[in-house]
């Protein structure tokens, strides 16, 4: 993955020169091992910290409307982000959205060969213990005091990594990477047919159950793109939602709240799952959300840039089969 | 059980479901007593945090109505929120919470039968499933979400839910 790395730094160190861009966003290694960490790029700043491999997991285009806002002064540089295949979903949503103009961004693309859940790996080892990550095509090579194991790549994908079907960015000004084209077609995820099949008792019981994890950080609504407002209905005071207690019944309140802003707008990039410090299965409601929509309304959010989000618009015959007649 | 009278509220749009719950008040139609009537502009208005609040604080089903597509005062607001109600409906019931407590049709100015049955129907199906006992505010008091617990720790939950 060496070559892929140098090959960024080569463009934006181009990038910069030609003045197209003030400030990159991109990733550089962590502080822990096998864990990145948002970079945010100026002319000056030291381009070798900069990093690209299979940890590189933050959906980097949540920063973009605030980067974005705070570069407009006047001139017409642009900002560079670094864009997976989901994250330029995110992008296209928030030009949807009208929180960016396609003229703010530079996209430089990569084919993202899908991103290690570093907790899969560290479930079979420790952090503590290692001491030198290495990478091949097949396999991350860990090597630690006395030893060293091979974790297949293949077997260690996030979730919404696994069968993902976006993997070749949609928009960019550049792409790097072998751009084999993934199916861009959305198909319903056997996890939510499979949650569907249960009994409600049981249904709400895992709901519940997930949800008692959560303490309520807000971490996932932070990760989120789709997340810019200025003011979340989670902090509003007029009116105040819901309290800002631990009583479960609150969390749920949050939850239900956000997992149902993002219907029609939810890119299933899973930056919420990662970011939630208590392994709250979140995609496991996000995503029949995504499903539901692409059902019902044949959309497809962040692959295109015409068609209206399905909430903000409507077809005279819209199917009705939920409402209620009296019998 | 039998004597449980569930507390539903109702959203009804200013223009068309209201006026179809006056005519049928002044036709001396009637209807279950069950329904707290809460009026809004348009049922565009209606927000599901509007729907969870109502159930967290102790109705156990909602009824929303709107003018029928076609009839909106506002052109299209019930259009927008028919694609809306759709969702909510959906998610509503993969979360876990019984199709029938949250309810929406339509009702226009000239329907008083219609809302009266409407209410009927809907008091009876909530009558049924008898009162909301998950996710009120207060069936948690004895389960405060506990900060210090992890995913290990499994069972601290049990017995808040469906008691
Ligand atoms: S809700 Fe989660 S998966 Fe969906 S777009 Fe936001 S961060 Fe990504
Ligand atoms: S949860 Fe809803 S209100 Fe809060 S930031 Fe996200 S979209 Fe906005
Ligand atoms: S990130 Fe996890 S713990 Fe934090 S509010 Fe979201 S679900 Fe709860």
């Amino acid at each position: 993955m060496k070559s892929i790395e140098s090959e960024i730094k080569d463009l934006i160190k181009k990038l910069f020169s030609e003045k197209k861009i003030e400030v990159f966003i991109g990733y550089e290694n962590g502080t822990l091992p096998l864990r990145t960490t948002p970079y945010f790029v100026s002319p000056n700043d030291d381009l070798d910290k900069l990093a690209w491999n299979r940890f590189c997991s933050n959906n980097l285009a949540v920063y973009l409307p605030r980067v974005v806002a705070k570069k407009k002064g006047g001139n017409s540089c642009k900002v560079g982000i670094l864009c997976k295949g989901c994250d330029s979903r995110s992008v296209v949503g928030l030009i949807k959205e009208k929180q960016l103009s396609r003229n703010d961004v530079f996209i430089i693309g990569i084919v993202c060969p899908g991103i290690i859940d570093t907790k899969k790996i560290l479930s079979e080892i420790k952090s503590s213990d290692i001491e030198h990550i290495d990478e091949d095509d097949e396999n991350i090579m860990v090597k630690f005091k006395d030893g060293k194991k091979n974790f297949r790549k293949k077997d260690h994908l996030y979730e919404c990594c696994i069968n993902c079907e976006f993997t070749t960015p949609f928009v960019y000004d550049t792409l790097i990477g072998d751009g084999k084209s993934s199916s861009n077609t959305i198909t319903s995820s056997q996890k939510v047919a499979e949650f569907s099949a249960k009994s409600r008792q049981e249904r709400w019981q895992i709901f519940e159950q997930e949800l008692t994890k959560c303490i309520r950080c807000y971490a996932c609504r932070n990760a989120c793109p789709n997340c810019y407002c200025k003011e979340c209905f989670a902090e509003q005071t007029k009116p105040k939602w819901f309290s800002v207690t631990n009583d479960l019944s609150d969390i749920i309140f949050y939850h239900i709240g956000r997992i149902f802003h993002q219907a029609g707008r939810c890119v299933d990039c899973g930056a919420c799952v990662r970011a939630c410090p208590m392994d709250v299965d979140l995609r496991l409601f996000t995503r029949m959300l995504v499903d539901e929509v692409k059902e019902r309304f044949g959309y497809d959010p962040g692959l295109n840039f015409e068609e209206a989000p399905p909430l903000t618009t409507f077809a005279s015959d819209d199917k009705q089969e939920f409402i209620t007649e009296p019998s | 059980m039998p004597d449980f009278e569930p507390k539903i509220v109702a959203f009804l749009c200013n223009w068309c479901s209201y006026a179809g719950a006056d005519l049928a008040g002044v036709s001396r139609i009637q209807y279950p007593t069950n329904i707290r009537v809460i009026k809004v502009p348009c049922s565009g208005r209606i927000n599901l945090l509007y729907i969870i609040r109502a159930l967290q604080k102790g109705v156990d089903g909602i009824l929303v109505s709107g003018c029928h597509p076609g009839d909106c005062h506002y052109i299209s607001g019930n259009l927008f929120a028919r694609r809306k109600f759709a969702l909510m409906k959906k998610f509503l019931e993969y979360i876990g919470i019984e199709p029938e407590r949250v309810q929406f049709t339509w009702v226009s100015a000239a329907e008083g039968t219609r809302f009266a049955q409407v209410v009927e129907k809907v008091t009876n199906d909530i009558r049924k499933l008898g009162p909301l006992k998950y996710f009120r505010k207060n069936d948690y008091n004895d389960k405060k979400c506990n900060f210090s617990s992890t995913s290990e720790n499994p069972n601290f939950l049990s017995g808040a839910v469906n008691k």
